[in-house]
């Protein structure tokens, strides 16, 4: 019979939660300069000139065609070659920004493409400048639009950052494979940051939900859901 | 509805145009194609300051084409058309200037359904004009009087009739205090009862002096509206008058027009 032993837990804790808030730290840290990149480059691609919308569509395909994990080593070892010298924390977090970004591009695109015309050309005629518009009329609308969409890949983002110990970021998936290297008790020790994940998934999804209920008033108001 | 609670739109002076007795809006020749299809084929029309000018015609007739024109929505090949002083085949227009002397109202009213009516409203002059906050709610309260609407302030656009949208949208254009509102087949999407108050909303700006070009199918408001009524037909102006035109008509085409819409 199989005994269970947790008594890592105790042992390794101050581990696990600096594995933790590196995790946390990675995610927080690319959201918000993910979705104003995937929102520019979702602008490039629908109103750009024809050499912009090139390379915003190459971009896009090239990031969401490899994978993540290329990307980093391409990044954290292309530029140590170029003599360019980062932390590891750093070039995980340019390069979830650059990943996330490929795939906030393509889902703001499909939110501002489900604003009506109409609107815009009305937008047009109060002689409200392009960008006013962008800002003021599309971006909320979009964003309100797609919004279960853009949660969900950033929870994705905030998992796929387990892959970052492979350039020595130690956050939580590599603190647990250092444990579990020590311990040999690989089954609990996995088993117990799977519970940390589903934790933090769900701690995103509460967060980035509750911020919604803040910046869309008239869902808040009439009562719509999203 | 209390006539005298209404206030009167200020009419300003445009500095190209003050001290002389210029049309507002001025058509000469004016050709517009879309590729090889030509939608108007040299159109001719002048609307002066206070005037009133209704469009009407068969579908396809170029008459909304020609109210696009007017603020720049639509470009056209050859011609001329001055607005509010500004001679719109000039390369280097600036539409925005343009734009805040000229309002223009949809049939799909187009208002903005994250905001709230007086942001919907106050949107334009605070971002545009940069009227201050307290400034712009003032301006909310005077223009959503005039039509009407003072108890929607706080409403958001799905919570409205069509006909309150559409007198919103009417709002949310003149609160930046234009020369010259168009209106383009503003009642085409409302039922009987709706239009009726959206009507009502327009006479009282024709009353209060405002100058109007509207697209309307509605014929018996354009009669007792308009002071000049411009049938359309093919491209071109067919025929043109006052609203009484329509009970006596020239050609065989506004005849047959006339009798089909009463």
């Amino acid at each position: 019979m199989y005994e269970f032993d947790f008594s890592f837990l105790n042992d390794y804790m101050p581990d696990l939660i600096h594995g933790i808030w590196l995790t946390i730290g990675m995610t927080v840290a690319s959201i918000l300069p993910g979705f104003v990149l995937g929102t520019a480059v979702a602008v490039a691609r629908l109103r750009g000139r024809p050499w912009v919308k090139r390379i915003a569509t190459v971009y896009v395909e090239a990031i969401r065609n490899t994978p993540l994990i290329i990307q980093v080593f391409w990044l954290f070892f292309g530029l140590a070659a170029l003599q360019v010298h980062i932390g590891p924390f750093a070039a995980a977090v340019i390069a979830l920004v650059i990943n996330v970004g490929a795939y906030t591009a393509e889902i703001m695109r499909a939110g501002f493409q489900s604003i009506p015309r109409g609107q815009l050309e009305a937008a047009d005629c109060l002689a409200l400048s392009p960008f006013q518009s962008l800002i003021q009329i599309e971006v909320p609308q979009a964003v309100e639009r797609v919004y279960p969409a853009l949660v969900s890949q950033f929870v994705l983002m905030m998992l796929a950052t387990s892959i970052m110990s492979q350039i020595s970021a130690e956050e939580l998936t590599g603190v647990a494979y250092m444990i579990q290297s020590f311990t040999f008790r690989g089954f609990e020790v996995y088993l117990v940051i799977a519970v940390f994940y589903l934790g933090l998934a769900s701690a995103l999804r509460f967060v980035l939900m509750g911020l919604a209920e803040v910046s869309f008033p008239r869902r808040r108001r009439l009562r719509t859901p999203l | 509805m209390n006539e005298a609670a209404i206030p009167r739109i200020q009419s300003k002076d445009s500095p190209a145009m003050s001290g002389s007795s210029q049309p507002m809006v001025r058509f000469h020749n004016l050709r517009k194609s879309y590729g090889a299809v030509e939608v108007l084929k040299g159109i001719d029309l002048e609307v002066s300051s206070g005037q009133v000018v209704a469009l009407i015609g068969r579908s396809g007739s170029g008459k909304s084409t020609a109210l696009r024109c007017v603020n720049g929505l639509e470009r056209f090949q050859a011609g001329e058309l001055h607005v509010c002083g500004y001679d719109l085949s000039a390369k280097d227009l600036n539409l925005r200037n343009l734009r805040q002397d000229v309002g223009i109202v949809f049939q799909s009213y187009n208002l903005f359904p994250h905001l709230t009516v007086e942001q919907n409203v106050t949107l334009a002059p605070r971002k545009v004009k940069g009227v201050g906050h307290t400034e712009a709610r003032e301006l909310a309260k005077e223009v959503l009087a005039q039509v009407g609407l003072s108890d929607k302030v706080d409403a958001y656009p799905e919570q409205l009739s069509g006909g309150q949208q559409q007198r919103v949208a009417i709002a949310r254009s003149l609160a930046m205090k234009p020369k010259l509102m168009l209106f383009d087949e503003v009642t085409s999407a409302l039922d009987p009862e709706l239009t009726g108050e959206v009507l009502r909303t327009i006479e009282r700006l024709a009353a209060d002096g405002m100058t109007m070009m509207l697209v309307t199918h509605e014929m018996a408001f354009a009669r007792s509206v308009a002071d000049q009524v411009v049938f359309m037909h093919q491209g071109r102006v067919w025929e043109a008058g006052p609203g009484d035109m329509l009970l006596d008509p020239q050609t065989v085409e506004l005849r047959q027009f006339v009798g089909s819409g009463l």
